[in-house]
C-alpha cells in the first residue's frame, strides 16, 4: 500500500508511524512517503494518509487547532472527501476533529494530568479499512500517551455516532467490561476511536504504531496497519477482476 | 589597543557583588593587564563560577577513570561521552542537575533541566532515544514539598513528552534533608553515527558564526553564577526571574534542524547554550579550537531591544545553539533552518586573535583571551581543605541488628516499608511521562533498568538506569560512592545488559565547608574504585555544589547514570515473577546489615549506623555470574536487593503480575537478615530444570547460591512470618504515593 505520513512541526510520532507502515509493507516493498506540512500537493496514487501523534505547532492555542490550517491539510481534507483513507493517531485525531473531518472534540483529561499507560480497547466496528482483520468484540492492548484525550461531543452527535456505528474503539477492562476504571481520560461513553460516516476517516487516541511489534509489549496495534494492507489488496484485486 | 567600553566603572566591589572573590578579581586584572569592562566582568563572573569552571571539583574529578573500554569520546572532551556500539554507531549520554532552579520554580526549573541535557546530546549529532531522571525531595508531608513534587513531575513530563523523547526510568527518594533544596538530575541518551559526530570546536579563521534557535531575552541572567553557585537564603525567593523558561516545541525544531545541518556536513562546530549562554559557548568553542571570535551583538535576535551587552552575553534563554558553519555553505545551512522555521542569524566570524571580541552598539565592549575563561586555561583551580565530619562519630555507634519479629510485627513492618514514599510504587509519577515515543522502549517499569532498542542496529539494545542511595553516602561517603556505582551496574546486569560506562551528577553542599569537601573527595574515591573494578569508566557529568538550606547540607548524593549494552534482545529479563511453580533463589552474600536502611529510617526514625559493607571482588563475581545465568537463558526474572532488603525485593517481584510465592527464609528471622540492605545480592526466578546450571555458574565464580522457595498462587507467603494476598500488598504499594500527593490539606 502506498502510505503518506504527514510531518507537522512538533510531530514526534511520525517516524514511528512510518516504521509501522513500513513493517506492514515489508513483503510488498511499497514506499511510505513523508508528507511535509508546507506541501500543497500530495503524491499521485496515494492509498492512505496518516496524521501522526505529537504536539503539532507545540499544541499552542488548542491541540490540533493550528495544524488544521497548514497547507497540507487542505489536501488531506480534499483527499478524505474524495473517499481517501485517512488515519489520525492521538494528535492526528485531534487535528481531524479540529478540521471537521470527524465530529466532537478532545479536551483536557479529566484528572488534568498527562497519562501514558497501556489500555484495553474493544473493537466495535470491524467494517472499516482499519479494523477489517479483527473479530468484532476483540479486546486489544495498546498504549495511550496524551494530556488532551477526553472525547467529548454533543448528545445529538453521540446518538448519531452510535446509530451509524462510528464508534470503532472503546476503552474497556482487560476482560472487556466498559467501566470508569478502564477509561484513562474521562472520555464520554469510553470512546477511544471513531470514524466518519463513510468509514474512510478514523481517529483514535491510543497509539497502534507503538504496539506493532511483540518486542514492544504488544502487537495488537499492528492490526490497524495489516487491516489497511488487506483493505487495499482487496480493492486492488477487485480492480483487477 | 582599544580599551573596551564600560557602562559603569568596575571596582573590586562590583566583582564581589557578582560572586567573584577579591583574589579572582586581582587575577582578572592581571590577565587583561587593565581594569575589565562591566561586560567583561560579567563574563568572568559566570565563566569562573563553580557551575562553569569546576574550580573546586576538577582536581578530584581527575582521579576518576575516564578512558578505556568502549569510550569513543572521553570525559570533558565534548558535551557528552560517547560509547561505541559497533556497526558505525555510538551512544552519547550525560546527566546534569537543575536543582536550584527547580527549588525556586519547580515546573520551569525541571522542564529546562530536561531541555538542557537533551541539547547536550543532540549538539553532538545524536538523536535522543531516552530520558531519565533522579529526583530528591523532602518528606511529602508538607504542602510545599507536594507542590514541588507535582511541579517537577509535570515540568519533566511537559518538556520530554512534547519534545518527543521517552522518559524511560528514574528514581525518587524522599528525605528531610532535601526539604528546602530538592534535587532534579536529568539524563539523556542519544544515538549517533560515529563518522558524523559534531564537535563543540570553532575552527577555520574566517568561518561565519551563527546563532540558531530562539531569540535572546532577559531570562536566566546569572542563573549559573548566582543561583546555582551559592546556598539558599532569604534572598532566594527574589531570584525567580533568574530561572529560564522552556519551550519544548522550539527545542524539537532545533533538534531536527541541528541534525539535518550536521548530516549536510556544513557544520564546523556546534555548542548548545545552557549555563552562561553566548559567553560560555563562544569562549569554550574558541579555546578548544585555539582561535578567537568576533561577535556583533547588534544582530542577535532579542526579545527586548534595549538589552545591554552584559545581558545578551549572560542570558540563559533556552533552545539556542552557537554554530560555526564552513564558509561558502551558509546558504545550504540557511535553507535547512528555514525549512524547520528555526531562526538562523550570522553574528560573527572565527578569528586568529585568540580573543573573544564583542561589539554592542558598534562599540567594543569585551575583549578577552578565550583560554583565560575556561577550565584548563586561566580559570581558577582550588585545593580545598577537608575534615572528617563530626556527625560520623554519632552515626557510627553500633546499632542492634538482631531484633527478631513475630508474624504480627513482621506484617506491620512489611506494610510500613511498602508504603514508605521512597519504596512505594512511583506509578503516579511515571504515568505522567511518555515512556514509549520512538517505539523503541522494550522494558519500562518492569525491570531493574530500562531497555531501549536501537533500530539502527537490529537486535541490539541499551539498558539505562539512574541510582544513588544518599543515606549510604551520608553514613560512609567512600562506601556510598562505591555502592551507587555497584547498584547501577547490578541493575543493568539484572535486565541482561553488560554495564559499560557511567555518567555522574555529584550533588553536594558548600565545598568551602571542609566537612562537605571531605564527603566529596571520599565519594569520588569510592566511585573511582568501583568503576575501575567493574571497568565502567566515567564519561562525564556534572557537579552541583551549594545544595544547602539555611541550616544544613543535603546528604552527599552522587547520582550515577549507567549505560549497559545488550547484544541480543532475547537476553532481556524483567524483575517480576512470570509463572507459578518456578524456583526462587538468592545469589550473593547474605549478611546481617541494618545501617542506613529504609527499616531504620521508616520504622525506627533514625538514619544511623554504617553503610552496608561491600567487597569489590564479591560484587564483580556476582555480576559476572548473574549475567552469565541470564544470558544463558536460565533466568525468568531478576531483581537486586536494595531499599527494604530481601523481603521487599521478594514482594516487589510479586507486584508486576499476579504470581505469588512461598518462601522459607533459611536465615535467622531478625530484622538485619530480613530487611537489612546487605549488598551484592540478587533474587532470581528460574524454572526448576535450570537450578543446576545456575548453581554451577555460581560455583564457578565463588558466588553463594541459596534456594528460598517457589513461585505459587496469588499469596505472598513467608513461612512463619507472613501470609497475605498479593493483591492486598500491591494495593498498598501502588496507592501510597497517590494517597499522599493527591491529598491537599488546607
Amino acid at each position: 500500500m502506498n502510505v503518506g505520513v504527514v510531518t507537522f512541526p512538533g510531530s514526534n510520532c511520525d517516524a514511528d508511524a512510518r516504521h509501522a507502515a513500513a513493517l506492514a509493507n515489508a513483503d510488498n516493498g511499497d514506499v511510505v512517503h513523508q508528507l511535509w506540512h508546507k506541501d500543497s500537493v500530495i503524491p499521485q496514487g496515494l492509498d492512505a494518509i496518516i496524521l501522526p501523534g505529537g504536539f503539532s505547532y507545540g499544541d499552542y492555542l488548542r491541540t490540533g487547532a493550528i495544524a488544521r490550517f497548514s497547507p497540507i491539510m487542505k489536501e488531506v481534507i480534499a483527499f478524505a472527501n474524495n473517499g481517501g483513507v485517512v488515519l489520525g493517531i492521538c494528535n492526528g485525531f485531534q487535528i481531524l476533529c479540529e478540521s471537521g473531518l470527524l465530529p466532537g472534540a478532545l479536551i483536557r483529561n479529566e484528572n488534568l494530568k498527562f497519562v501514558c499507560k497501556d489500555v484495553f480497547l474493544k473493537v466495535e466496528n470491524t467494517n472499516t479499512p482499519f479494523t477489517n482483520t479483527v473479530k468484532k468484540g476483540s479486546v486489544l492492548r495498546m498504549p495511550v500517551a496524551h494530556g488532551d484525550g477526553r472525547y467529548t461531543a454533543s448528545e445529538a452527535e453521540i446518538i448519531l455516532l452510535e446509530k451509524n456505528k462510528q464508534i470503532v474503539y472503546r476503552y474497556v477492562s482487560q476482560t472487556g467490561e466498559k467501566n470508569a476504571e478502564a477509561n484513562p481520560n474521562g472520555s464520554m461513553h469510553n470512546i477511544a476511536g471513531i470514524c466518519n460516516k463513510d468509514g474512510n476517516v478514523m481517529g483514535l487516541m491510543p497509539h497502534p504504531e507503538r504496539a506493532s511489534e511483540a518486542l514492544l509489549g504488544s502487537a495488537d496495534g499492528f492490526t490497524v496497519f495489516t487491516g489497511l494492507l488487506a483493505h487495499f489488496q482487496r480493492k486492488q484485486a477487485q480492480v483487477v477482476a | 589597543m582599544v580599551t573596551p567600553y564600560s557602562e559603569i566603572e568596575v571596582t573590586e566591589l562590583t566583582a564581589t557583588e557578582l560572586g567573584l572573590t577579591a583574589a579572582e578579581y586581582a587575577k582578572i586584572v592581571e590577565v587583561l593587564g587593565r581594569t575589565p569592562s562591566y561586560t567583561e566582568l560579567g563574563v568572568y563572573s559566570v565563566m569562573w563560577s563553580e557551575h562553569c569552571s569546576y574550580k573546586n571539583s576538577i582536581l578530584q574529578l581527575k582521579t576518576l577513570p575516564r578512558s578505556g573500554g568502549r569510550l569513543l569520546v572521553e570525559a570533558g572532551e565534548e558535551n557528552a561521552g560517547v560509547v561505541d556500539m559497533g556497526g558505525g554507531y555510538g551512544v552519547a549520554f550525560k546527566i546534569e542537575s537543575h536543582n536550584h532552579p527547580s527549588a525556586v520554580e519547580p515546573f520551569q526549573g525541571a522542564a529546562t533541566g530536561v531541555g538542557g541535557i537533551l541539547r547536550d546530546i543532540f549538539t553532538m549529532g545524536a538523536r535522543p532515544i531516552a530520558a531519565l531522571n533522579s529526583l530528591r525531595f523532602g518528606e511529602p508531608d508538607t504542602e510545599r514539598t507536594k507542590y514541588l513534587v507535582r511541579g517537577v513531575v509535570s515540568g519533566i513530563g511537559h518538556y520530554g513528552n512534547c519534545f518527543g523523547v521517552p522518559t524511560v526510568a528514574g528514581e525518587v527518594y524522599f528525605d528531610r534533608c532535601y526539604t528546602d533544596n530538592p534535587l532534579v538530575n536529568a539524563m539523556a541518551v542519544g544515538v549517533l553515527r560515529t563518522d558524523a559526530m559534531a564537535s563543540a570546536t570553532a575552527e577555520g579563521v574566517g568561518n561565519p558564526v551563527f546563532i540558531m534557535g530562539s531569540s535572546t531575552g532577559r531570562d536566566g541572567i546569572h542563573g549559573a553564577s548566582l543561583l546555582a553557585s551559592r546556598e539558599f537564603d532569604s534572598m532566594t525567593e527574589n531570584m525567580r526571574p533568574t530561572v529560564q523558561v522552556g519551550d519544548p516545541f522550539a527545542e524539537k525544531l532545533l533538534l531536527e534542524a541541528s541534525l539535518e545541518l550536521i548530516a549536510a556536513k556544513v557544520v564546523v562546530g556546534m555548542q548548545d547554550m545552557g549555563a552562561a549562554g553566548i559567553c560560555c559557548s563562544s569562549s569554550e568553542m574558541s579555546a578548544k579550537g585555539n582561535v578567537g571570535m568576533k561577535l556583533n551583538l547588534d544582530v542577535v535576535p532579542l526579545r527586548e531591544a534595549d538589552m545591554s551587552a552584559y545581558e545578551i552575553m549572560l542570558s540563559e534563554s533556552q533552545e539556542r545553539m552557537l554554530v560555526v558553519i564552513e564558509k561558502g555553505k551558509e546558504s545550504i545551512a540557511k535553507t535547512i533552518c528555514d525549512k524547520w522555521d528555526v531562526p538562523f542569524v550570522e553574528i560573527g566570524t572565527v578569528t586568529d586573535t585568540l580573543h573573544v571580541e564583542v561589539y554592542r552598539n558598534e562599540k567594543l565592549v569585551s575583549s578577552i583571551p578565550a583560554k583565560s575563561l575556561v577550565l584548563g586555561g586561566d580559570a581558577p583551580v582550588y585545593v580545598r581543605e577537608q575534615t572528617e565530619p563530626d556527625y560520623l562519630k554519632l552515626t557510627r555507634k553500633p546499632i542492634d541488628k538482631g531484633a527478631t519479629l513475630n508474624q504480627d510485627e513482621f506484617e506491620k513492618v512489611l506494610r510500613k516499608l511498602l508504603s514508605a514514599p521512597t519504596i512505594a510504587s512511583k506509578r503516579w509519577i511515571y504515568e505522567q511521562y511518555d515512556s514509549q515515543v520512538g517505539a523503541n522502549t522494550i522494558a519500562r517499569w518492569q525491570g531493574d533498568a530500562a531497555v531501549v532498542r536501537l533500530k539502527e542496529l537490529p537486535g541490539k539494545a541499551v539498558a539505562v538506569t539512574t541510582d544513588c542511595n544518599s543515606r549510604y553516602a551520608y553514613l560512609n561517603p567512600y562506601r556510598g560512592g562505591m555502592l551507587a556505582v555497584a547498584e547501577a551496574a547490578r541493575n543493568c546486569v539484572c535486565v541482561g545488559a553488560h554495564p559499560v560506562a557511567i555518567t555522574n551528577c555529584l550533588n553536594f553542599g558548600n565545598p568551602y565547608d571542609p566537612e562537605v569537601y571531605w564527603q566529596f573527595a571520599e565519594v569520588i574515591r569510592g566511585m573511582g574504585d568501583m568503576c575501575r573494578a567493574l571497568d565502567t569508566p566515567v564519561t562525564g557529568g556534572n557537579v552541583s555544589f551549594h545544595n544547602e538550606s539555611q541550616s544544613h547540607a543535603i546528604f552527599p548524593t552522587p547520582t550515577i547514570g549507567m549505560l549497559g549494552v545488550i547484544d541480543d534482545m532475547s537476553y532481556v529479563t524483567g524483575n517480576t515473577f512470570t509463572a507459578e511453580g518456578n524456583s526462587v533463589a538468592l545469589i550473593g552474600w547474605q549478611q546481617v546489615e541494618l545501617g542506613g536502611s529504609e527499616y531504620m529510617k521508616t520504622v525506627k526514625g533514625r538514619i544511623t549506623g554504617d553503610a552496608p559493607e561491600i567487597i569489590i571482588e564479591n560484587e564483580v563475581a556476582l555480576q559476572k555470574a548473574a549475567l552469565l545465568a541470564i544470558r544463558g537463558g536460565y533466568v525468568s526474572a531478576a531483581h537486586d536487593c536494595a531499599e527494604g532488603g530481601l523481603i521487599v525485593a521478594l514482594a516487589e517481584m510479586c507486584f508486576g503480575s499476579t504470581v505469588g510465592c512461598e518462601i522459607d527464609i533459611p536465615f535467622a528471622h531478625n530484622v538485619g537478615e530480613l530487611f537489612g540492605e546487605a549488598q551484592s545480592r540478587i533474587v532470581l526466578e528460574l524454572s526448576n530444570k535450570n537450578i543446576d546450571s545456575v548453581k554451577q555458574i555460581c560455583a564457578d565464580h565463588g558466588v553463594p547460591f541459596t534456594l528460598l522457595g517457589k513461585t505459587s498462587g496469588n499469596t505472598f507467603i513467608i513461612t512463619e512470618l507472613c501470609n497475605i494476598e498479593v493483591q492486598e500488598l500491591a494495593s498498598e504499594y501502588y496507592n501510597a504515593l497517590p494517597d499522599i500527593l493527591e491529598t491537599v490539606h488546607a
